[in-house]
């Protein structure tokens, strides 16, 4: 265990090391530099040279990298060149908001699907089972941006009752804990369409072992049979998964962040990217590749607390 | 007395996309108290559905379309969903095939065993768990306390089989019902367990409904023995009569079908049954075995229902138009015509050895080594079988894999024809993957089901032997029609075939390089006797009159004794015996030989049972054993010396032994 834990520390150090490096090296080599796109297409070249040499871009890459590394050891993540902050502070900012967001969605997410994938999959082809299959199916197939839209003619521009934008500011209308259900609702019911499948799919195959006929003919009411027996073996494969969305909901969210104006760490990376503003998008990787090897390290202790015949 | 268990003329049909099936038909049993009733049959013949209509527990699409299953004088169909509850565990318990899968992986043995008190009634959960842990004694398990803090699959396959038996027993039932227990088990666990139901059968009382494809456990546990065929139930009778004097064509055919373990090879031919069981059979408006029975009469056997009737003793009944006009049962030929002489060596293997190493390194694992196969020496001469024997873990599939080259490199020496056999099939040249083949137990997975039969052949033709398109066609062909397949197979998928159809696909594959070595691993184990006779005497046809070797791996002792020219016994890696099979299964034996011998079933009602019944579990391969191997589970164990010192080999011409006993040679 305690080797297990040591290995997976240097795998993640080992990751992060590598992911860094390619994306400094991967803003070396696309086009536009920086400096130019600073000071806008009207500054001479002298002047765009002069800053190239003042921010130090003139160095190896190698120094530069190793400089960085050190800053960002130090706790220093450098400024960022659009929002003109330091990048802890952007980065602060976006992602309290952004955690905020994925906390509430995970909330509803995880117990809805598991409740839902569980009924489907106890009686397989029965009535509930093909309701709640086809519903999945309907919500995981529309894109999100479509179900955004959807939702935003119904309850904002025919209804009227909930607010377009979530720009998390109270406003004269809407409280902030309005401009939280739209964004909600259109995460939660594209990504439990995918999670009910996936878990329907594992408890039907769990309700065909023979341990499950096992536990019925010792005479065990069949709701215990599939809150005892069957409910904790149909979530072992699902697991993996079910954590898979935390990565998700920390930077996939691009999509309903810039839809309801969502001031988000996915749409930060996005605007970072675009403008080349390398300090966000290197701080902005270094997170979500820490926040992805933390679920995989979650997901394998999870495992083994699920399944007794898994030894890390 | 009333009877447990009564079952009045029920018939089950299955109702599908494709119609409606008959699964069984107006089938008639009961069970009276403390009574052993055996169902045999081929599979398809709905014993396992009489099984799950005793506990009213029929799959979906299934349903009773006529007739009554009572237990103890109740219909089971008229009971609510609570009355069942209360009946199924505490009245009726089952005992099923495949005892892992049949227990929760994530659920302790003791919580799994709790749960049957507590739902039929306990309160008190520590008197539930005395219980448990009382019952685990009660089924032989050494240190039953700890064994209800482990998880299934820390537990052997017959610790597994002992905890179902428990859970079943828990609540002390009427009816015992065991579907296949023993099926997928070693002999020696086997027999183990067949004592263990014997012994808690005359302790508690408990009836037994006992399911099973293999006539030689039905004959060692029951009183009465019930043959269905295509659900109907053809014949009926105390055991004694039916094994002794089987009345119905069926019967015959399947005790007929049995390789026996008490008689040598002679070039005897075992006696399959014709044909497989179809779907329109179940229809037949006469009796559904006619197209396969040797004694049928279109006129007599097509016309209406048959009844029952006495065949001989009382309550032996048979359900055969013909019963009075049947010639009398011919003892099987013991035909000791002399048995070919075995050509030159082909396959040596001298201190052949495979170990691996797992763990060490990044695993965060202690390294170990897993000594699979150690110093094997054996030979396999052309026109001959080699056999190996052993349990599970003896060791006897890796040294198949090793000869076919699918384990890799290896310790020793192997040669073929006096050539190197070396490495593994990555760095074989083409002529030599040509010369050794091999065919798998499980033809279903080892089939690709995307291929059709003649492409499956064909492949191998064009590769191995660099036959064009048009030849290789005409060579499958007459690889067809040398292991018995109808050409028009050709096109068919495997899924479209019968389980030994598929098996002979496989062996045609195997024959399509020519090989000099065919390595065959279980070939028959999966398949139902009447089959596995059948192909048994093909292996036999292919191998008389060729220059072929067949190396035959087999937990199957009386398979190994109708095929083997010499047999190899392995335990834990090693070879303990190996000689020439008639020296082989005639004393002087190695302990582990006597024994798997005593716990081989044999189908005789009368024979004793097993003198020694081998305790413990086989030690892990990783352990390092500095003695016998076999000595922790020795009967002749002599302390001090079986498990501190190597055994010596005990060399009486051909025939050697691994043992520390002074055994006599023979007179």
């Amino acid at each position: 265990m305690a080797r297990y834990l040591l290995r997976q520390s240097l795998n993640i150090l080992l990751t992060l090391l590598a992911v860094t490096f390619l994306v400094f090296a991967l803003n070396e080599l696309t086009p536009g530099d920086v400096a130019r796109k600073l000071l806008g297409p009207y500054a001479t070249q002298e002047q765009v040279d002069h800053l190239f040499r003042e921010m130090g871009l003139d160095r190896p890459l190698l120094v530069r990298y190793a400089e960085y590394v050190g800053n960002v050891l130090r706790g220093d993540l450098g400024t960022s060149v659009i929002y003109r902050q330091p990048v802890a502070d952007v980065l602060l900012d976006r992602l309290g908001n952004t955690l905020l967001l994925a906390a509430i969605c995970f909330a509803v997410i995880v117990p809805l699907s598991v409740a839902l994938g569980v009924l489907a999959g106890m009686r397989e082809r029965s009535p509930l089972d093909r309701g709640i299959s086809v519903f999945a199916s309907i919500c995981a197939s529309i894109p999100e941006f479509a179900m955004g839209v959807f939702m935003l003619a119904i309850f904002v521009v025919w209804l009227g009752v909930l607010p377009g934008t979530s720009p998390m500011r109270a406003t004269a209308e809407w409280p902030v804990w309005m401009q939280f259900v739209l964004p909600v609702a259109v995460v939660t019911l594209y990504d439990a369409g995918y999670l009910v499948s996936m878990i329907r799919a594992s408890m039907v195959e769990v309700m065909r072992q023979p341990f499950v006929r096992t536990a019925v003919l010792k005479g065990m009411p069949f709701h215990r049979v599939v809150t005892r027996h069957a409910m904790r073996n149909a979530l072992i494969t699902p697991f993996t998964v079910i954590l898979l969305q935390l990565n998700y909901l920390v930077s996939g969210l691009v999509v309903v962040e810039t839809l309801f104006a969502y001031p988000g760490f996915g749409r930060m990376m996005l605007e970072a990217a675009l403008a080349k503003d390398i300090a966000v998008v290197e701080a902005g990787a270094l997170v979500a590749v820490t926040v992805t090897m933390l679920t995989q390290l979650l997901g394998d202790l999870g495992y083994m607390k699920l399944d007794p015949r898994i030894r890390i | 007395m009333a009877d447990i268990l009564s079952l009045e003329g029920v018939s089950i049909e299955h109702r599908g996309r494709r119609g409606v099936s008959r699964i069984l038909d107006g089938v008639d049993l009961s069970i009276a108290p403390g009574e052993a009733v055996g169902l045999v049959g081929e599979s398809g013949c709905g014993k396992s559905t009489v099984a799950l209509a005793a506990m009213r527990y029929l799959p979906r699409g299934m349903a009773i379309s006529a007739g009554r299953v009572l237990f103890e004088g109740r219909d089971l169909a008229a009971m609510d969903e609570g009355e069942l509850r209360r009946l199924r565990g505490r009245r009726i318990a089952m005992v099923y095939q495949d005892p892992m899968s049949s227990l929760n992986p994530v659920m302790t043995i003791g919580r799994q065993l709790v749960e049957v008190p507590m739902l039929h009634g306990e309160r008190d959960a520590a008197r539930a768990r005395d219980r448990a842990i009382a019952m685990l004694r009660e089924v032989r398990l050494a240190d039953a306390e700890a064994t209800m803090e482990r998880y299934p699959h820390q537990l052997s396959g017959g610790q597994q089989q002992r905890v179902v038996i428990a859970m079943a027993l828990m609540a002390e039932p009427s009816l015992l019902v065991m579907d296949e227990p023993t099926t997928g088990l070693d002999v020696t666990i086997e027999a183990a367990i067949l004592e263990l139901v014997r012994d808690l059968r005359a302790r508690f009382g408990t009836a037994i409904l006992f399911i099973s494809h293999n006539l030689g456990t039905v004959a060692r546990l029951c009183d009465r023995v019930g043959v269905l065929y295509a659900g109907r139930l053809v014949e009926t009778g105390g055991v004694r009569e039916v094994f002794r004097a089987p009345a119905h064509p069926y019967t015959r055919g399947l005790l007929d079908a049995l390789p026996d373990l008490d008689r040598p090879r002679g070039g005897a031919r075992l006696a399959p049954i014709a044909g497989t069981l179809v779907a329109e059979d179940r229809a037949r408006p006469g009796c559904a075995f006619l197209p396969r029975c040797p004694h049928a009469a279109p006129a007599a056997c097509g016309a209406g229902a048959i009844a029952l009737a006495e065949a001989g003793g009382a309550g032996h009944l048979a359900r055969c138009a013909r019963l009075g006009e049947l010639p009398a049962r011919m003892a099987a030929a013991t035909d000791a015509a002399a048995q070919a002489e075995e050509g030159p060596v082909l396959l040596e293997a001298r201190g052949v050895g495979k170990w691996y190493e797992v763990g060490g390194g990044m695993s965060g694992k202690p390294r170990r080594v897993i000594r699979a196969l150690t110093d094997a020496s054996l030979e396999a001469r052309r026109g001959g079988t080699l056999a190996i024997v052993g349990e599970s873990g003896s060791g006897k599939s890796t040294f198949a894999r090793v000869v076919a080259g699918l384990a890799g490199e290896a310790r020793g020496a192997l040669s073929l024809a006096g050539e190197p056999l070396s490495g593994g099939v990555d760095s074989r040249p083409r002529e030599l993957l040509r010369r050794v083949q091999m065919v798998f137990q499980n033809p279903d997975s080892t089939l690709n089901p995307s291929h059709s039969v003649g492409y499956a052949l064909m492949r191998p033709l064009r590769r191995l032997r660099g036959l064009g398109a048009e030849e290789a066609r005409q060579e499958a062909a007459r690889l067809m029609a040398r292991v018995q397949l109808p050409a028009e197979l050709a096109e068919r998928r495997p899924w479209q075939l019968s389980g030994g159809q598929r098996q002979r696909v496989a062996i045609a594959r195997a024959l399509a390089g020519d090989p000099d070595l065919l390595v065959a691993d279980e070939p028959v184990s999966a398949l139902d006797v009447s089959v596995q006779a059948a192909i048994v005497n093909l292996l036999a046809d292919l191998l008389a009159g060729s220059d072929m070797a067949l190396v035959l791996i087999s937990h199957d002792l009386a398979l190994v004794r109708h095929m083997a020219d010499r047999v190899a016994v392995m335990y834990l890696g090693r070879v303990v015996e190996y000689g020439p099979a008639a020296q082989v299964f005639a004393p002087p034996w190695h302990p582990y030989t006597e024994a798997l011998l005593a716990a081989a079933p044999r189908p005789d009602p009368d024979a004793p049972p097993p003198e020694i019944v081998l305790a413990g579990p086989m030690p892990s391969p990783a352990e390092e054993i500095r003695g016998c191997v076999f000595a922790s589970r020795c009967p002749r164990r002599m302390e001090g010396i079986c498990d501190t010192l190597a055994p010596p080999e005990r060399v009486f011409g051909a025939h050697r032994i691994a043992c520390h006993l002074e055994l006599a040679a023979p007179g």
